[in-house]
């Protein structure tokens, strides 16, 4: 009975003892050297794999800004959108780094095409996404370069940041955005553009992308940029740039005067988060206005969207 | 009775609804103002040759072929070019075309004969022809608009043995080719021996689908004279028409995947070409015309017109008695592989083989269901593909799979959509899946 019992541990310990050495071996021959940075790094960013940074996922980010810490000293050009300037700082101080501040973006809608404004001059009754749509014909209100309205940037937000707004057929960016950049390679018409937050949140853009002539433009939507150039001349700044019939304002520049929004005779270019304004009782109306609907699409985010995604 | 040929994958029959069979050719009246969009071809747009303020011909070369694949552009009309400015096309979007204020009395450019008789002897030699039918700008009239002078330019090492006509029409509804082979099958007889000519082929074979029984006897009877033609009845089934499947069909050959038909020693072409390129060889006469049906249930007078390219769709409506009041799509084409247009300011262009105007009950998608796996679309595939599968990695972004699954073969005929019962919207996510497979294979070069 002990011999037996003998015999198997014996044997047992002498193959256990075998194994053991093969995988020593192996485990030399095939050891992965990581840097131990790569997982602190990766432990305070986001973990939110937007590929907002540029990169795959979070790792793949964090395996580039230590790479780009051993190679050349600094983080230049890489930035976590989501963290922002905290997780920036964060990351470039585990690797013994200083980052300059970034200014958060924040995605914005270049199109006021709706309903009302640009009225269906067509139905459409294809498959309910913008990218088929887009290929088909110029949209239901005949500018070949407005919001399509069927949402494929809404499917496309992991952060729940952009909803359509039933009434308008647009949709509307909230405060949960984080500037992936995820609806911008989503809309076939790159309507949507990164823009610094701006301070105090408030932003001027232009809101139209159209480069058809004034009266072609106009015809189609009542809120189009017609090119007329009357901002580019206001601007004290030089922050206005007209290309093909179409106004761009340069958000660097921009010193937030709002010059331009008066003098616009179509009301392409928007004010967001101003305070209303005393002096003329038109153009107050209209800021009351988008902040109204502002609102009101920041409280109601969740439900009534919801029909739209589907 | 012996079956009649057809080829053998896949296919549908749609109701054929040919209201318009027996409405003669009838010219129409000219517009007060044309529009000849630039890119009517397949490839690159045309460039134009004339400024705003410049008097031209009818049959005046006004937009110059850029690049190989490429065609010319003449003045439809007699007339002032009014801008070249964009404009409205078929496809929804504003691209550039060339306005021109139409002159009533016409003048012709010089050195086109523009006479009914018909030229039989054919001059040219091989060369010559080619060169013509580049000059006058013929593509290919059966809706893709291929430059015809391109696929008679047979690449080295490839010889032609059969030159396919196809008289198919296979589309419901469209009437245009079989009233051509009934008033013009000589001209298009002579055109089919100067192809031949051109192409070095010593056998022709004009593919006609068994429902158009009238041109089938006429043909027969012209063909007698010309050697080397012969017609060849074929079952009705759609998609006949498309270029592989009347290949099978004809010739019992098969095209491999991604192959042109001259693989299998063949090349395709239709009758509307085939009297394009008479007139051009044996009258000098450019590519400014075609036959447009103009059909629909509801529609007062169905017909087929004589129309100048350029001609708004709103003046074909019009001589056809009116837009009946519950029509719910205007198509260009036919109704399996047309598009909707969403203006009536839309202009004729070279490839334009259709106006159907449908009710608002017909036109109506059904609503999606989910898929049930019926397979009746991969039955239904003239191409042996699965299209349920493809639309659902064109949905999916799995590009990379559909192109292994060979997306790009799909010809968008529309079998598989018209034959699924979940009205699931198969060919608009093939087409779309097409398009973005399209661009990953040209940013891999």
């Amino acid at each position: 009975m002990n011999e037996v019992l003998m015999y198997a541990l014996i044997t047992l310990g002498l193959l256990g003892t075998i194994a053991a050495v093969i995988l020593y071996f192996v485990a030399q021959k095939f050891k992965v050297v990581e840097d131990p940075k790569i997982d602190l790094v990766d432990e305070v960013l986001p973990k939110a794999n937007c590929g907002g940074c540029g990169f795959p996922g979070c790792r793949s980010f964090a395996e580039a800004l230590v790479k780009s810490a051993n190679e050349k000293h600094s983080l230049e050009g890489l930035n976590c959108p989501v963290g922002g300037n905290e997780v920036m700082k964060e990351a470039a101080s585990i690797l013994g780094l200083e980052v300059e501040e970034q200014e958060p973006l924040i995605a914005v809608i270049r199109c006021n095409g709706s309903r009302a404004n640009s009225p269906a001059k067509v139905n459409y009754d294809g498959p309910s996404t913008c990218a088929f749509a887009h290929n088909l014909y110029a949209g239901e209100g005949g500018c070949q370069y407005g919001c399509l309205g069927l949402g494929d940037c809404v499917a496309s937000c992991d952060f729940d940041a952009i909803h359509m707004n039933p009434e308008t057929g647009l949709p509307v960016v909230n405060d949960k955005c984080v500037a992936c950049g995820a609806c911008v390679k989503a809309c076939p018409r790159g309507i949507i553009e990164l823009r610094p937050k701006g301070k105090k949140d408030r932003r001027i853009f232009v809101s139209c992308i159209n480069q058809d002539k004034g009266g072609i433009a106009k015809k189609n939507c009542e809120v189009a940029c017609i090119g007329c150039s009357k901002c580019f001349k206001v601007c004290p700044f030089d922050a206005i740039t007209m290309n093909n019939n179409l106004a761009y304002i340069d958000p660097v520049k921009c010193k937030l005067c709002r010059k331009c929004v008066e003098v616009c005779p179509t009301n392409a270019i928007h004010e967001i988060n101003f305070p209303v304004r005393k002096k003329k009782a038109e153009t107050a109306e209209e800021v009351v206005e988008t902040k109204t609907t502002m609102t009101v699409t920041h409280d109601t985010k969740s439900d009534p969207q919801k029909d739209s995604q589907s | 009775m012996i079956a009649l040929k057809t080829f053998k994958k896949g296919g549908v029959h749609p109701e054929e609804n040919k209201i318009s069979a027996h409405a003669p050719i009838q010219k129409l009246p000219f517009p007060k103002q044309a529009i000849v969009p630039l890119g009517q071809n397949l490839g690159a747009p045309s460039k134009p040759l004339v400024k705003r303020g410049d008097e031209v011909k009818t049959g005046q070369l006004i937009a110059k072929a850029e690049g190989f694949i490429a065609a010319n552009l003449h003045s439809p009309f007699t007339g002032k070019v009014l801008k070249v400015d964009d404009a409205i096309d078929s496809s929804g979007y504003r691209r550039p075309a060339i306005y021109i204020d139409v002159q009533e009395d016409e003048k012709w450019e010089e050195g086109i004969d523009t006479s009914e008789a018909v030229v039989r002897e054919i001059k040219a030699d091989k060369q010559t022809i080619i060169d013509q039918i580049k000059q006058c700008g013929i593509v290919g009239l059966g809706g893709a608009t291929f430059p015809t002078h391109v696929k008679l330019m047979i690449p080295d090492g490839k010889k032609a043995e059969y030159l396919i006509i196809n008289g198919v029409e296979c589309e419901p509804y469209l009437t245009s080719d079989h009233r051509l082979m009934l008033e013009k099958g000589e001209e298009m007889l002579i055109g089919i021996k100067i192809l031949m000519k051109a192409l070095e082929v010593e056998k022709a074979i004009v593919g006609i689908e068994n429902n158009k029984p009238d041109a089938i006897n006429h043909l027969t009877e012209l063909a007698k004279q010309y050697v080397g033609i012969s017609i060849q009845p074929l079952k009705v089934k759609y998609p006949q028409g498309g270029e592989k499947q009347l290949i099978k069909a004809t010739v019992n050959r098969e095209v491999p995947s991604g192959k042109l038909p001259i693989e299998v020693g063949c090349v395709v072409s239709n009758v509307g070409t085939a009297v394009a390129v008479y007139e051009a060889v044996q009258k000098n006469k450019p590519l400014i015309e075609r036959v447009v049906t103009v059909t629909g249930k509801a529609v007062k007078k169905p017909s087929n017109f004589m129309v100048r390219v350029g001609t708004p769709v709103q003046m074909l409506i019009d001589a056809a008695e009116g837009l009946p009041e519950n029509t719910g799509k205007i198509i260009n084409g036919g109704p399996m592989m047309g598009k909707a247009i969403t203006s009536l300011e839309v202009p004729i262009v070279k490839g334009s083989s259709g106006i159907l105007l449908m009710k608002n009950e017909e036109s109506k998608r059904g609503i999606p269901q989910t898929c049930i796996r019926c397979s009746k679309c991969t039955v239904a595939c003239p191409m042996g593909l699965e299209p349920f599968l493809l639309a659902k990695m064109a949905k999916l972004s799995l590009y990379e799979r559909a192109e292994s699954e060979k997306i790009m073969d799909c010809i968008e005929c529309g079998s598989c959509q018209f034959t699924c019962p979940s009205n699931l919207p198969l060919l608009d996510f093939l087409r779309l899946g097409k398009n973005k497979v399209g661009q990953l294979i040209r940013s891999r070069k």
